[in-house]
């Protein structure tokens, strides 16, 4: 009896040092939702002037930069997806991870390779677990991605992307090495504190929207220089950017999940340090109980016993 | 005092700063450009590394270091785009 109280009260201090720990992850997660969403809203402006020039750029200038135009057989696929360094973030990567996966099967149903390219160290280890190829991974910032992060990304996607347009079936073009012919990138939205979703996006080629706009509204832009060489200089950023806008969001949405599995956790600590000491508490009792009447029942026996001399 | 430029200058992490100014100077890869109230609308690639000087009414002046940057004039006014704008220590131009 004694024994099963002693086990209880070691079991009540591993639950409350797990609580612990988990209370203050909860804590760090909500401060750090907190920060990201303010990054997310600070890069809101740059975003939006990007955007802007960039559509007054294309009613301008004549699209054939290879950012925008779909190649005729696309034979490879990159696929850029965003996971998190640590776990304890509920089924944040799980969800990531099924969405690139499916994204895959898709494509290879297509009849397109698919070459992966993965941010944060839980993406890597799922597929190196796995034994498939990662043509690339960067690691150690996704709770707090710079842009300088985006821009090494964003910059070894294009490299793989521009190396792609001379690939044929047989060669890898003049150029020997092997490329991809469009990008997808798989990312968590944050669309709010209970709510992230796991989405893929077409990173490039981009697809130029057609729209009117009414005569007179649209101002005479002079370029310096000319407009093809600018959109050639813009693209690449803009391509960045969005790269660094699905950092920020995921990263926010990360936090979001840690805070929520966290919180459940410490909830579920609180009931089971509930149930534990009750637990603790008859068993105490009945060992005290059955001393009681061991004691009596001695007491009676030797009375007893006495009374018949 | 009526004339005035608005002028935003945004990096890529945050915006750097926007107000109302007298003039705006910056490099483009072409020369240098001087930006007054009532400019034509124009869209500049900055030259890598370059700054970018606001001179902001009562003869003071901002000054930037830009890199990765463009230059967007419309009838809003003056946007300087910048992967990265810091502002310049005074001695260093």
């Amino acid at each position: 009896m004694a024994g099963q109280v002693q086990a209880l009260r070691r079991r009540i201090r591993t639950v409350k040092s797990t609580k612990k720990i988990a209370k203050a992850q909860e804590l760090v997660a909500t401060s750090r939702i907190a920060k990201a969403q303010e990054r997310v809203t600070a890069s809101k402006p740059y975003a939006e002037a990007i955007t802007q020039v960039l559509t007054a750029l294309a009613s301008n200038a004549t699209i054939d930069n290879p950012l925008l135009v779909p190649r005729e057989r696309v034979r490879r696929a990159g696929i850029l997806l965003i996971t998190s360094d640590r776990g304890l973030a509920g089924a944040y990567n799980a969800n990531a991870i099924r969405t690139a996966e499916q994204l895959i099967s898709r494509l290879k149903a297509d009849g397109k390779e698919t070459v992966l390219y993965v941010v944060g160290r839980k993406g890597v280890g799922y597929y190196r677990f796995r034994n498939r190829p990662i043509e690339a991974s960067w690691t150690g910032f996704s709770e707090r991605p710079s842009f300088s992060d985006a821009k090494t990304i964003g910059d070894a996607l294009l490299e793989a992307f521009v190396a792609g347009a001379d690939d044929t079936d047989e060669t890898y073009g003049p150029d020997g090495i092997r490329g991809v012919d469009e990008l997808h990138i798989v990312s968590t939205q944050f669309q709010s504190l209970m709510t992230q979703s796991a989405e893929a996006h077409f990173l490039a080629p981009m697809q130029v929207e057609e729209r009117e706009v009414e005569p007179g509204l649209r101002p005479a832009y002079e370029f310096e220089p000319d407009a093809d060489e600018l959109l050639d200089a813009l693209l690449p950023k803009y391509l960045n950017t969005r790269i660094y806008a699905a950092l920020l969001s995921s990263a926010a949405s990360e936090s979001a999940s840690r805070r929520r599995a966290m919180k459940s956790a410490s909830d579920n600590a609180d009931d089971l340090l509930k149930r534990y000491t009750r637990e603790m508490n008859s068993a105490r009792q009945a060992a005290i109980t059955q001393e009681i009447s061991e004691i009596v029942g001695g007491v009676e026996a030797l009375s007893s016993a006495g009374s018949d001399m | 005092m009526a004339n005035q430029l608005p002028v935003k200058v945004v990096a890529v992490e945050e915006r750097v700063w926007s107000g109302e100014a007298e003039m705006l100077v910056a490099r483009t890869t072409e020369g240098e450009i001087g930006v007054l109230p009532g400019h034509s609308p124009l869209l500049g690639l900055l030259k890598e590394p370059s700054q970018v000087r606001v001179k902001l009414a009562g003869g003071e002046q901002l000054t930037y270091d830009v890199s990765g940057g463009f230059l967007s004039i419309d009838a809003d006014g003056v946007t300087v785009l910048a992967e990265s704008a810091t502002p310049a220590t005074p001695e260093s131009h």
